[in-house]
């Protein structure tokens, strides 16, 4: 079985990478290139390049995308602004090894499934984001969380993996940028209930929550601000990222 | 040195072609079925379903070109993932027959709980058949990490050609070769330092 894996969640906005708090307050970390640079030279397991700015402007930056896929001999999942299919082709040509089909899953399902009889269903994943909604329950969003599906997030993770995704990123909108930990109840009853692989996103303070989610039997652990800043302070930027001493991965 | 990479339209091209001009080569990135006999090294990379992948290197007329370069002309041949499953005899995703170099068969993993998750996606490690040793696995050992994402396997059905074994749930063949002809169910080209050294290792053989 493949060990744990521990991915930086890079948020893209036009030419630059970005850090929010609960989705809103972005803040500008530095030039994706020179990161994605960095990440390759301490050998991360793999990338999630998410571009928050791509489904408003209504376009994906294939040329930033060929350029960070070409510095990074480890998976990239990208994620951000894709409607059709040819959208997913033109990214999966460019070498991107998995795209993320979030927003456009809610509202084509369709689109999934093709992109899964075409590529495979370990190529197409989705990102799953859920907050609190004003009545307190936990609701799966959409666009930005803007839009409340009102979906419960284990029934719309479960209706997603019989869409035929092959991973998903669950994402607590609450927790982003937070440095709270990781919504571990929800995360465990995630991964117990699905087949496919489960990845953690939004929370993490420290590598100690990575261990504490890799102890529950998490497959991945995803962070952008963890890894983006220095002691949890965000006007102190400094790309980081944990040696294989610091997190021992288990193989699950 | 002339190296083809085999694009098939649902082969992961790109990174393919990153990792070699990192190692110094410009490949040629191809679907004329007419040059694949002029190049010394064939890289057939993969993304995809394996019944899709076929018909289309049927409908590109590869097959043939592929049969001489490989069989008759032997050169050097490298598969990756899917492009690994191509050159069995048979798989179960599509029921559909493959280019039959090697009398392996491909096929589902086995998911007996959902401890187990299908795909088989991650970084693990390979464990070398005893015994055994290629030009392909110089400096690489049962501690090299790979990174992995497949739902189907080679089955290991010609049993002589599994060069490595990897485990999810179960040992499948992770290498395969016969003679000219190797094939890697992982990816090199997302394999930092290992993935690096076996496709170095690939070029010179």
């Amino acid at each position: 079985m493949p060990y744990q894996r521990i991915l930086p969640a890079l948020l893209l906005d036009g030419g630059g990478l970005y850090k929010t708090v609960k989705f809103k307050s972005p803040k500008y970390i530095g030039d994706p290139i020179n990161t994605v640079k960095i990440f390759n030279a301490k050998f991360a397991d793999e990338l999630c390049i998410l571009d928050i700015g791509a489904s408003v402007k209504n376009k994906i930056n294939y040329d930033l995308i060929g350029d960070i896929v070409s510095e990074a001999f480890m998976p990239i999942t990208y994620g951000g602004g894709i409607k059709t299919l040819s959208d997913v082709e033109s990214l999966f040509s460019l070498g991107v090894d998995k795209v993320s089909i979030s927003s456009a899953a809610f509202q084509n399902p369709n689109l999934v499934k093709e992109a899964v009889n075409i590529y495979g269903t370990q190529s197409i994943i989705t990102v799953v984001d859920y907050k609190k909604t004003f009545f307190k329950g936990i609701k799966v969003y959409i666009n930005k969380g803007n839009t409340n599906t009102s979906f419960d997030p284990i029934a719309y993770c479960l209706l997603m993996q019989d869409l035929g995704v092959g991973e998903i990123i669950l994402q607590n909108i609450d927790r982003d940028g937070t440095f709270t930990g990781y919504d571990l109840d929800l995360l465990s009853k995630a991964s117990s209930l699905l087949s496919i692989p489960i990845t953690a996103l939004g929370g993490a303070s420290s590598y100690n929550d990575i261990n504490e989610l890799f102890n529950i039997n998490v497959s991945g652990a995803a962070a952008g601000s963890l890894f983006s800043f220095a002691r949890n302070n965000r006007d102190s930027i400094l790309i980081n990222y944990p040696q294989e001493s610091d997190i021992p991965r288990l193989k699950i | 040195m002339k190296v083809l990479i085999v694009d098939y339209g649902a082969g992961n091209i790109g990174s393919v072609q990153n990792m070699l001009k990192y190692i110094g080569l410009t490949p040629i990135v191809s679907n004329d079925s007419k040059i694949v006999s002029n190049f010394d090294k064939i890289i057939l990379p993969g993304v995809g379903l394996f019944s899709t992948a076929m018909k289309e290197i049927e409908r590109l007329n590869l097959i043939d070109s592929l049969n001489e370069a490989v069989l008759v002309k032997k050169k050097s041949f490298l598969g990756i993932c899917l492009g690994a499953q191509l050159i069995n005899q048979f798989s179960e995703e599509g029921n559909s027959a493959g280019l039959s170099w090697l009398a392996n068969n491909v096929v589902k993993f086995k998911q007996e709980n959902h401890s187990l998750k299908i795909p088989h996606l991650g970084w693990n490690n390979i464990k070398i058949v005893e015994n055994k040793t290629s030009p392909l696995l110089n400096g690489l050992n049962n501690n090299s990490r790979f990174y992995f994402v497949h739902s189907y396997h080679i089955d290991g059905n010609s049993e002589d050609t599994v060069l490595a074994y990897t485990e999810h749930g179960y040992f499948f063949p992770s290498i395969v070769n016969k003679e000219n002809i190797f094939g890697v169910q992982f990816h090199p080209e997302k394999s930092h330092q290992y993935g690096l050294k076996l496709l170095e290792n690939f070029l010179t053989i």
